[in-house]
């Protein structure tokens, strides 16, 4: 889970962010791009960035949450080394993804848009990545897994998951 | 003043062209309903309740936002009109938690009333109620989302007002919800406990953490003695709870009820720890200014105020008065002298304080304040709401009840202590006295520069070759930047008196939730402090040491101000705290 991931920041992010801060500090509604920026240093947006977002730009951490809760472009939590995308568009949905995803998350023992406490995956739900002749499809990574069932996801993921030399 | 002429629903009005449709209906006698409206606090337009329609204007406007036009012809009472707003009070109660019987705004509910107005069917829409837990892990405030319509109110004024910002919308869509950063509990954010939120919102999604169950187990237990003390401002706001209009003072029916709850219970004015307050701090002030002590010197009496000092300006502590409360001081006179007094073991005392702040339940439980290390010196803080419904609950005819006076010892008090409850009165009551201390003849007795509605107010006064530079101010808002001045040296003050609430305590987080027709068109402020200045002005005793109990509880206890006894028992300090976090 997220809460147990500790926060890994660098001196040279901390020092990205406070020149973003800078630059736009003095902008009207500096606080989106800002965050956009952030987590593009980051990777996602954890509450040690959102206060230092606060801090730097004299505001409150409950605005900075606020509008980072609001676009789902923005991400709380960590991404894994491997990055599993599910497809929930209507092709994927009406063939099961709904099953997909459910597998991933049980195998894993995260939800959607969480990461293992190893940093390892990372799921998220997408809609549609264009393979709709593949439905239902998930991503790991780059790679396009189509015509899934629940069984198959555990094969796939197994493999990942001996390639990291762990055991789920 | 420029004005515009228009209808409403073909009355003809001339208004001020500031004015929107909502304040130019009024002019008419006309009322349009408003829900996340709030004057001085929130104006977005968002809810759609008081919509309108207007000749050649496509579509329903807002009210609320909208402003008048030369010849501009308004209809508020169309088929469009109603159906629209009954559709928007359906959708919002498709998604609000209807356990109206058990609600603690029941029959005092803005959705309620308008849920009557326009027949509205609650289950109009089939829809999944939500279900948000519900936070009441702080000592002062409990929020249930279940019940909130996400008007904003709170949100606005706690960042509107009070520049504070620990509550916010999150998320989206369905989700969406107020709370605080990653869904702490208030509890755990710098909130300071100000409770203008509470006092802003239209329905039962915030209150104060209700403690009359513990109020009445003490009363119940024989063995107990429940002394109850009410804040100078309780007098000017209780009645509005039974319905008796804004500004009476009823101190008498008050006294008359809180001593009908129970036979062990007494009932003392608190008017006499701010006289005793004053006596503390204007000899704090005098010493500042002889010794070269730190200056200006901030009024410590607000806990809203103390907190946000604490979180925010945690270097401006020593600016602090180390003075404790009104509250906190008569928590230690009863717990101590009190008990010394009657020869009463301090554990069978059971202090029961009337506060219009729900801040108060927050700092009676602060460790600082102990007289003793084992129990705290107040018991149980209750706001005046919760006070209203203990009296109806006992069954008291609240309106008929007989004046009585307060309980010897602790039953006189000046002038200076009843004018504690509005913006300026620690003030002046402390500039009557620290003028008294600095020249025995000193005559002035009414100060009304720091009086009135202005947001800050100055004043320089010369006394016995001493000038004394003063400033008020009330909200956190205008605190803030208040405080920034004196930072940057632009401001030079001796003493600031700073209340969180806008208006002082009279508008306090714990006083009596006010409908929308009276927040949005009433001066209830005015009104509410006028009853205090008016006993000022009436009073036997206007200057706090003139106060008979003062001089009794020095000559038999404290003996000096600021010294030994009444340094440990009437005197405090304060913590830095972090601005994020609790």
């Amino acid at each position: 889970m997220a809460d147990n991931i500790p926060f890994k920041g660098t001196q040279e992010q901390e020092q990205q962010l406070l020149e973003v801060i800078a630059k736009n500090k003095e902008l009207p509604g500096a606080l989106l791009p800002v965050l956009h920026e952030a987590q593009e240093i980051y990777g996602y947006l954890p509450i040690e960035v959102q206060q230092m977002v606060a801090d730097g730009l004299g505001i409150s951490l409950s605005e900075v949450y606020g509008v980072a809760t609001f676009y789902s472009r923005f991400s709380l939590t960590p991404k894994g080394k491997h990055k599993i995308s599910v497809c929930l568009g209507t092709a994927c949905y009406v063939k099961g993804a709904d099953k997909v995803l459910a597998e991933v998350e049980k195998k894993l023992g995260i939800k959607s848009g969480e990461c293992t406490a190893d940093g390892l995956f990372s799921i998220d739900s997408c809609r549609c990545v264009g393979a709709c002749g593949l439905a239902p499809v998930m991503m790991v990574d780059e790679e396009v897994y189509g015509k899934l069932t629940p069984d198959l996801v555990g094969k796939i993921l197994d493999k990942y998951i001996k390639e990291e030399g762990g055991n789920k | 003043m420029e004005t515009v002429h228009l209808k409403i629903n073909n009355i003809p009005v001339e208004v001020p062209k500031e004015y929107t449709i909502l304040q130019a209906a009024k002019e008419a006698n006309i009322e349009i309903p408003t829900l996340c409206y709030l004057k001085d606090v929130n104006c977005i337009g968002a809810c759609r309740i008081c919509v309108v329609e207007a000749k050649n204007r496509r579509g329903l406007l807002a009210a609320c936002a909208y402003p008048v036009e030369e010849g501009l012809e308004v209809f508020t009472n169309t088929p469009a009109v109603r159906k629209s707003r009954k559709t928007t009070l359906e959708l919002l109660l498709s998604t609000h938690h209807k356990k109206c019987l058990s609600c603690i705004r029941n029959q005092n509910c803005e959705l309620q009333k308008l849920a009557i107005e326009y027949g509205v069917d609650e289950d109009a829409f089939e829809t999944e109620e939500p279900v948000f837990p519900i936070d009441d892990l702080s000592p002062y405030i409990v929020r249930d989302d279940n019940k909130c319509i996400n008007c904003m109110r709170c949100v606005a004024a706690c960042k509107n007002v009070q520049g504070i910002s620990v509550i916010g919308a999150m998320n989206r869509g369905f989700s969406v919800h107020v709370g605080s950063a990653f869904d702490k509990s208030l509890n755990d954010t710098p909130c300071v406990g100000c409770g203008q939120c509470v006092v802003s919102c239209p329905v039962g999604a915030l209150y104060e953490k209700p403690q009359e169950e513990k109020v009445w187990d003490a009363i119940a237990n024989p063995k107990k003695k429940v002394l109850f003390f009410t804040a100078p401002s309780i007098k000017a706001t209780l009645g509005e709870a039974f319905g008796m209009p804004i500004g009476t003072n009823v101190e008498g029916k008050m006294v008359a009820a809180i001593k009908r709850l129970g036979e062990n219970v007494k009932a003392f004015n608190m008017d006499f720890t701010a006289d005793l307050t004053i006596i503390e701090e204007a000899n704090e002030l005098v010493e500042r200014i002889k010794n070269g002590g730190t200056l200006p010197m901030f009024t410590s009496c607000c806990p809203g105020w103390v907190k946000f000092v604490e979180h925010y300006y945690p270097e401006m502590i020593p600016h602090l008065s180390t003075c404790k409360s009104p509250q906190a001081m008569f928590g230690a006179v009863l717990k101590s002298y009190y008990c010394i007094r009657n020869n009463i073991d301090p554990k069978n005392v059971f202090v029961v304080s009337v506060i219009p702040c729900t801040a108060k339940k927050f700092e009676a439980t602060r460790p600082q304040l102990r007289s003793y290390p084992e129990f705290d010196d107040v018991d149980v803080a209750l706001t005046t709401r919760e006070l209203a419904r203990m009296i109806k609950r006992a069954g008291l005819d609240f309106a008929n009840l007989p004046d009585e006076d307060f309980d010897a010892p602790f039953n006189k008090a000046t002038g200076g202590g009843v004018i504690f409850g509005a913006t300026g009165g620690v003030l002046e009551a402390a500039l009557r006295t620290a003028a008294r201390i600095l020249d025995g003849n000193f005559q002035k007795v009414d100060f009304e520069e720091v009086r009135g509605p202005e947001v800050v107010r100055e004043a320089t006064y010369e006394v016995a070759g001493v000038t004394v530079k003063v400033a008020v101010t009330s909200g956190l808002g205008n605190a803030r930047k208040l405080v920034e001045k004196i930072k940057n040296g632009e401001a030079d003050y001796h003493m600031v008196e700073i209340m969180a609430c806008p208006g002082g305590c009279i508008n306090g987080g714990g006083q009596p939730t006010r409908s929308d027709s009276v927040s949005n068109f009433v001066d209830y402020k005015a009104l509410r402090s006028k009853a205090l200045y008016d006993q000022d002005k009436t009073s036997e005793f206007r200057v706090c040491d003139d106060s008979p109990v003062i001089k009794m509880i020095y000559d038999e206890y404290f003996k000096e101000p600021g010294k030994e006894k009444s340094h440990h028992y009437l005197h405090t300090s304060y913590v830095a705290r972090d601005k994020h976090y609790k």
